[in-house]
């Protein structure tokens, strides 16, 4: 089973974010976008971040690093992080070729309140990286 | 405000073929066109062409040439002789480095010698700025900016002399390393030195700018079945940092002097004087304070520019100046400053962004390449 991209949710900052429900709680699953992956380019390097840790949307929590430039990564959403895919660092050449399923970073088990009205659909986020060139 | 940047006369075909471009020193560049390990590789294995048009061209014409440039660069020039090339450094009166260059001595088909200076994109207006007031002791010697009306291409890589040969009217293996002569190549001169900066074998061409293209195109012709392929800023980047050589801005500054930054084969302290000679010698006298080395960070993490190097006890000894990747190695390595009593430690740790890292000394250069 493949994670449709046209159903998730995407940050400016070209995180994406799969809202569903697992074991009755909100659970966030956030990677990075084809689009941005496109433009990196080369990855050499990946930071994720400790289980457990508590984010706030906007938040950086980790990086990931080309072999130019060091990008943050930024949480869209604010919660606890309960899963880290941590073979990704060691399988960054797959990212490319699978960002929406291999390419899942982190779960975020969402808390309180969390708005997502500043996250874009998948038809604005591709207006956006279509402005960008 | 937006500054107009320039474009290379090659600006059109990095456009067509998928040049990433980049501002870069005034200029818009291609960083890269599929990617940047992939173009670092096929220089590794095969060539790469760069454009390095950015690169600033001033020409001396004149008696007395020599001895002007003499009195500007670090390293002896007076005596270089025609079909020579010399690396050296224009410092300021008190030994911070100005710009690292290279000085061709070269002779037109008609009999006309003079010298050419390479000098850093970055830092072209500087030296230009620098070397007018200094000129006016040298009525006899003309510079002149030809980088606007000339183009510079750099062909890079085991499989480029052969290549070349094929395509030249001359035999290019014949030039030695850091020799470079003027030939007549499609009808139009040519400046070709075996030169580079990529630690590979290969020609740097200076063509006329409405030359550039034809040059261009016949090169990755030449080169098609060898697997020579167009590389960008970034190729050329992580070429030059395994080949242990000084980048301008990042190891080399206004504010370090080239016996701190391991260049002292590039100064002729002795029986002579330039700008800069006076500081020179007492910094040789005394030692100087840092000293540049290689540094190869555990794990996979590459440390960057300006990431603190600490000591086996954890004292701040040094700066990373340059740092990255290898893709010929598989690990990252990194250029840094370190104070000279640190200069023999095997052991140092460099914080990458708040994490404390081990890492190794490593011998410059990191890549070296196979004896042909």
């Amino acid at each position: 089973m493949s994670r449709d991209e046209s159903k998730l949710l995407y940050a400016e900052s070209h995180e994406w974010v799969d809202l569903a429900e697992e074991d009755g709680k909100a659970v966030g699953t956030i990677g990075l976008s084809g689009f941005a992956l496109e433009q990196l380019n080369d990855l050499v390097y990946m930071e994720l971040p400790e289980l457990g840790r508590e984010l706030t949307a906007g938040e950086e929590f980790g990086e990931v690093e080309s072999v130019k430039a060091v990008s943050p990564l930024y949480s869209p959403v604010s919660g606890k992080v309960v899963a880290v895919h941590e073979d990704l660092p060691e399988s960054l050449e797959k990212l490319n070729d699978d960002p929406y399923e291999f390419g899942w970073i982190v779960k975020v088990e969402i808390s309180g309140e969390n708005s997502v009205e500043s996250l874009l659909d998948h038809a604005a986020y591709q207006k956006q990286c279509a402005e960008a060139g | 405000m937006t500054i107009e940047l320039a474009k290379t006369p090659l600006d059109a075909w990095h456009r067509a073929n998928g040049g990433k471009m980049v501002p870069f020193a005034g200029y818009e560049m291609p960083v890269q066109y599929e990617s940047i390990v992939s173009e670092h590789q096929a220089c590794r294995r095969a060539a790469a062409l760069f454009d390095v048009s950015h690169m600033g061209r001033l020409r001396f014409d004149g008696d007395g040439s020599d001895q002007f440039l003499d009195h500007v660069l670090t390293r002896k020039v007076a005596d270089l002789p025609v079909g020579g090339v010399r690396y050296g450094l224009i410092c300021n009166e008190g030994g911070g480095i100005l710009d690292d260059v290279l000085v061709s001595h070269v002779e037109t088909p008609s009999q006309r010698r003079f010298h050419l200076m390479v000098v850093n994109a970055s830092n072209r207006e500087k030296i230009l700025r620098w070397l007018t007031p200094i000129l006016d002791d040298f009525p006899t010697v003309t510079m002149s900016d030809r980088t606007q009306l000339t183009a510079m291409i750099a062909v890079q890589g085991p499989a480029a002399m052969e290549a070349c040969k094929r395509l030249f009217s001359f035999d290019p293996t014949r030039l030695k390393y850091y020799r470079a002569v003027i030939t007549d190549q499609f009808a139009k001169p040519v400046i070709v030195s075996r030169t580079g900066y990529t630690g590979e074998d290969g020609l740097e061409l200076i063509v006329r700018a409405e030359e550039a293209n034809r040059i261009w195109e016949n090169l990755l012709l030449a080169g098609r079945n060898d697997g020579f392929i167009a590389a960008g800023l970034g190729a050329r980047d992580t070429l030059r940092l395994e080949a242990g050589m000084p980048l301008y801005g990042h190891e080399l500054s206004e504010s370090i002097d080239p016996l701190s930054a391991g260049l002292g084969f590039a100064c002729t302290l002795e029986d002579r004087s330039f700008l800069g000679s006076e500081a020179l010698r007492k910094i040789a006298d005394s030692g100087p304070s840092t000293v540049r080395v290689g540094l190869r960070p555990e794990g996979k993490r590459p440390a960057r520019e300006g990431c603190p190097v600490l000591d086996r006890e954890g004292q701040k000894i040094g700066e990373v100046t340059s740092g990255g990747p290898s893709p010929t190695l598989g690990y990252p390595i990194a250029m840094a400053y370190v104070d000279r009593a640190n200069a023999d430690d095997s052991e140092f740790k460099i914080d990458i962004r708040g994490k404390l890292v081990d890492a190794k000394s490593a011998k410059l250069p990191f890549y070296k390449r196979p004896k042909s």
